[in-house]
């Protein structure tokens, strides 16, 4: 429903695309070394005529199929820059031991011929968020309480992406199980925004976006329940794609918010994200919630005008006080853009929009409360031996969950108490159903409507008192 | 499901290597949800009926309190109190695969073999419904002459307890799949008769609990594990049936658990079996002065494992609450879950309510809303078999006797036997009185069921017909019955094979009653000088010359006339 918008740096002054000269800049005084000081991945540059950033998945494909380059030589690029911008970043909680084979692999299919069979993503490094299930690394949703937990299966995302040849390079750090917009939530370590090791990268996909914008890997998998995936690839520069609920299985995905909960993606250009959507989404018969409906099949992303005569509505409620100037004016000048590429541009008002984040408060703390349930130390994860079943329960809770996730816990039990439930969970299930109604509107005369994807650019680490977003 | 269970089962990754720690104190402690003690040595029989089970009642080493002795307890109170039951049923669905996840469900498996990362509650995992859960529950409820849901949905219940993988029980809450049916059935002759109606509340689906096996089961504790969680039965569908509090007496509730056990068998949604605990019930019990409008303070008992439990747990709770009430002691009657004791015979606090427990309630957003569209209902509808209250009546309408039409509606199988066989064309009432005898004492014996004998409906028609039509004696059918019980094979065969075609010559007859006689000459006098009895002993030696294929009528005739007769 929300398109993302990224900050005008990144959208043209500074386009993503892997030459040489264009990346991530250490800016942060407190930092010593530089990110661009790093190789990049041996590819040629990727410019479409248009000047927006080409396609690094159709880069990757064109270079293996013409053999200038092979999956194992990218691999290692990829992995050799991320060993060296890593102790900086933090991006990922676990590194696999397997990429190396997994390009060996694809490298032999093309020796014997097959280049033309391969996968739409072969050869792609992917970095997947950490509360998105593996089979073989492990997956902790950045919570204690799973420290050291292997799922016995493969997320359907992650193998849907895998059976279309991406790699898995890794699973990124988040505010654990997803709640928070900094990803300092995680209970394992702190991720720095590779634009300035001092700040934030946004959260809580932080890692995923941190990952993409520092050129760690070439796409990633995040979850959106409340901007998670939009915030963050404000936050480092990059294109995130949070996709209509159901578009993408939740199977696999450690739940926060069952009825808010996406799986999304980041990659550095608009294109990227589209290729890696298609290969993810579509109905899965492990998610009952998972959409039948067919994606589009194909964009045409070198045509001319494609957004001409396309009626955009910009959030009027979304530029109010307390969004920066800055926002503001890099709003505007995507607005600017948009029109001279034939798009309508009106304002739009949506009055709800302001009920949005307490009605997300108490719904997905309440589906937290409940989700987060099954954490219980019986059967997995952290276990504080205990010679009294509540003891149990409690010890290994307490030691195993952050502040931030015991404070939702606390919230959304509350809400759900006999008594309160009417006052908050049902009135905030009506608060919901009136936003609805009111995009639904507002998208009967706009093909799209528009907002920034945050009020703000990068926090300083350590600054954020309050989470804001999840 | 996407992974196959053994490779979930390496127990490093996913099964806690370290002991878990419970006591029993903590399980009494408990406040929220149920344990159902069912017990896994009690190799009972699946044809189990509640007819045996008042057999069983009746044997004395079971009871120390006699169930007679009890009821006119009951009677004598019951001139100024009213008991007032309403029972909760689950009944746990014979579906081939889980309510929510493609695990098979064998009752008796070995511990946490029947598990996926679904039914275990592992993170990422989400519940996909399963539709035969739907067809149950719709077969059900219109059996129960319920309102259907055009759509309803499932919720959460919310509790901790280690056999509760999700830390939640997916449920329905507020909008179950129906509502407002009521249930007709016939009480056994033995407790008086008479028809009754009883009133349906609602039928939700919701699923499972694991279970715990706790240290001294034997076979799974070990010193360090007290107690250890199997979760093969986590996630099984159950329907669960809410009656109206329509009835009064201990027999009229378990005849209710047992009307209910028939429709499910009927239906085939569930095998109904109460040993292992496939049908379970909770009792909620309470107690007024006639001619009080509001309910007194209600009473759940658990633990009721089969329908005679049913019956003497409530007899045995109203007896002590009208103690109670006649002695002005109604405020020690609180709101309490009360357990059965078996070996006792008397129920006992398990735990006392504080207050309401708060599942927190909530709508499940894994799953969508269970929409019901009308020709599905009535396509339901149409596949349902003749159910027992219409068997009943029908059986009755032939003119069968209640006990017949009783015994006969009890077991769908038996049932099934019966109408095969009329329907070739067998004498009702003959064909009753063979299945109720000869039949059903040979399956008892034999510990069988009807449907794994190898007499064929078919084949008792065509005794029943032999018989009657003079072909073959009634003594001969009882052994060709025999015959085809055990090897199977047609009464036609047997006949011919066996030369046991009934001799009805009359020639035939005198020629071997004249034999008979003259080598008996001492009887034969003592007959003629008045000790008529000896008829029965020619009468047997005759019989015994033809090998047992005189006719009897004709052979007594001929007899009779011969022994009479001036020399």
């Amino acid at each position: 429903m929300l398109s993302t918008l990224h900050s005008p740096r990144s959208l043209s002054r500074f386009p993503l695309h892997l030459t040489s000269s264009v990346k991530p800049r250490a800016a942060s005084a407190s930092s010593a070394s530089s990110l661009s000081d790093y190789p990049p991945p041996p590819l040629p540059a990727a410019q479409s005529p248009g000047g927006a950033p080409a396609s690094q998945i159709l880069t990757v494909r064109r270079s293996l199929l013409s053999g200038s380059v092979t999956a194992t030589q990218l691999a290692e690029s990829y992995l050799s820059r991320l060993r060296l911008t890593e102790p900086q970043l933090n991006s990922f909680i676990h590194v696999s031991d397997s990429v190396l084979k997994s390009a060996q692999e694809i490298d032999d299919k093309i020796a014997k011929g097959g280049g033309e069979a391969l996968g739409p993503l072969a050869g792609v490094m992917v970095g997947v968020k950490d509360n998105i299930c593996t089979a073989d690394m492990p997956s902790t949703g950045g919570s204690r309480i799973l420290e050291n937990y292997r799922p016995p299966f493969d997320a359907t995302a992650v193998k849907r992406l895998k059976e279309k040849g991406g790699i898995v390079v890794g699973k990124t750090n988040l505010d654990e199980f997803g709640m928070g917009s900094t990803t300092e939530g995680s209970g394992f370590q702190v991720t720095a925004n590779p634009w300035d090791l001092g700040r934030v990268p946004g959260g809580s996909s932080g890692g995923s976006a941190s990952a993409v914008s520092a050129r760690q890997c070439v796409v990633s998998l995040g979850s959106d329940t409340g901007g998670s995936v939009r915030q963050p690839a404000s936050f480092c520069g990059v294109v995130g794609l949070k996709p209509t609920y159901g578009r993408v299985s939740r199977f696999g995905l450690m739940a926060y918010a069952s009825s808010l909960d996406v799986i999304g993606c980041l990659g550095t250009s608009v294109a990227d994200v589209g290729i890696f959507l298609n290969a993810i989404s579509g109905h899965d018969k492990f998610d009952a919630t998972s959409s039948k409906q067919s994606l589009f099949t194909s964009i045409n992303l070198l045509e001319s005008k494609p957004l001409s005569g396309l009626k955009v509505g910009l959030i009027r409620e979304t530029l109010d006080d307390g969004v920066d100037s800055g926002v503001k004016s890099a709003i505007n000048a995507a607005v600017l853009h948009m029109q001279e590429l034939g798009c309508i541009v009106n304002e739009v008002s949506l009055p709800s929009f302001s009920l949005g984040l307490p009605a997300y408060y108490i719904l997905a703390s309440s589906e937290s409360s409940s989700n987060l349930s099954r954490y219980d130390g019986v059967r997995y994860g952290k276990q504080t031996v205990s010679d009294e079943l509540n003891a149990l329960y409690a010890n290994s809770r307490a030691s195993g969950f952050g502040p931030e996730v015991k404070m939702r816990i606390l919230m959304g039990t509350y809400a759900l108490s006999a008594g309160y439930y009417d006052a908050y969970y049902k009135r905030a299930q009506q608060v919901r159903t009136l936003i609805r109604e009111s995009f639904k509107t507002a998208l009967e005369t706009n093909d799209i409507l528009i907002s920034p994807a945050a009020p703000s650019v990068a926090y300083k680490m350590g600054m954020l008192v309050v989470s804001y977003y999840s | 499901m996407q992974v196959s269970s053994s490779s979930i089962l390496p127990p490093g990754n996913v099964i806690q290597a370290q002991p878990l720690f419970l006591n029993s104190s903590a399980l009494l402690r408990r406040k929220n949800g149920v344990l159902y003690c069912t017990m896994k040595s009690t190799s009972h029989s699946h044809t189990q009926t509640a007819t045996e089970e008042k057999q069983q009642q009746k044997s004395p080493q079971k009871i120390k309190v006699p169930p007679q002795k009890q009821m006119k307890e009951v009677s004598k109170i019951g001139a100024d109190y009213e008991a007032v039951i309403g029972i909760e049923t689950h009944v746990q669905l014979s579906t081939l695969t889980k309510a929510f996840c493609s695990c098979p469900y064998s009752y008796g498996a070995q511990p946490n073999t029947c598990i996926c990362p679904v039914c275990m509650g592992l993170p990422g995992a989400l519940p996909v419904l399963n539709s035969k859960v739907i067809e149950c529950a719709v077969k059900l409820a219109l059996a129960l002459n319920c309102r259907l849901s055009f759509s309803s949905k499932f919720d959460r219940k919310q509790y901790f307890y280690p056999d509760l993988p999700k830390g939640y029980q997916i449920s329905q809450f507020d909008i179950p799949i129906a509502t407002g049916g009521s249930i007709d059935l016939d009480l056994p002759l033995e407790f008086g008769g008479g028809h009754r109606r009883f009133g349906i509340t609602r039928i939700h689906m919701e699923e499972d609990a694991g279970k715990l096996m706790h240290s001294g089961n034997g076979s799974y504790s070990q010193s360090n594990h007290p107690s250890q969680v199997d979760l093969n039965r986590a996630g099984v569908p159950l329907l669960e049936i809410v009656s109206e509090p329509d009835m009064r007496t201990g027999i009229e509730a378990s005849e209710y658990a047992a009307e209910l056990q028939r429709v499910v068998r009927y239906l085939g949604v569930s095998n109904g079996n109460m040993q292992e605990g496939s049908l379970r019930c909770d009792v909620n019990v309470s107690v007024r002065p006639i001619g009080q409008a509001e309910f007194g303070t209600k009473v759940e008992i658990k633990n009721l494992n089969s329908f005679s439990a049913i019956n003497r747990a409530i007899d045995f709770e109203i007896s002590r609450q009208v103690n109670l009430h006649s002695q002005g002691q109604q405020d020690s009657i609180v709101q309490e879950t009360r357990l059965w004791e078996e070996g006792a015979q008397k129920t006992v606090t398990m735990r006392k309510k504080e207050g309401l427990a708060d599942y927190r309630y909530f709508p499940e957003p894994d799953l969508p809303e269970v929409v019901l569209t009308k020709a599905y209902m009535d396509s339901v509808g149409k596949s349902l078999p003749e159910l027992p209250e219409a068997k009943r009546r029908r059986y009755e309408e032939m003119g069968l006797s209640m006990q017949d039409v009783l015994f006969l509606a009890n077991d769908i199988a038996v049932a099934d036997f019966f109408d095969a066989t009329i329907q070739k064309g067998a004498d009702v009432k003959l064909a009753a009185n063979w299945i109720m005898g000869d039949i059903a004492a040979y399956l008892k014996n034999e510990k069988l069921s009807i449907n794994d004998i190898k007499l064929v409906p078919h084949e008792l028609a065509e005794l029943i017909a032999s018989i009657k039509s003079g072909t073959i004696s009634g003594k001969i059918g009882k052994e060709i019955l025999f015959e085809l019980l055990a090897k199977g094979g047609t009464v036609k065969g047997l006949i011919e094979e066996k030369d046991l075609v009934q001799i009805t010559d009359l020639v035939d007859i005198e020629k071997m009653v004249d034999k008979v006689i003259a080598e008996n000459p001492k009887q034969l006098e003592q007959y003629r000088s008045g000790k008529t009895k000896l008829q029965g002993y020619f009468a047997g030696q005759v019989m015994k010359a033809s090998k047992g294929k005189a006719n009897p009528g004709i052979l007594n005739k001929v007899l009779v006339e011969k022994l009479n007769a001036k020399v």
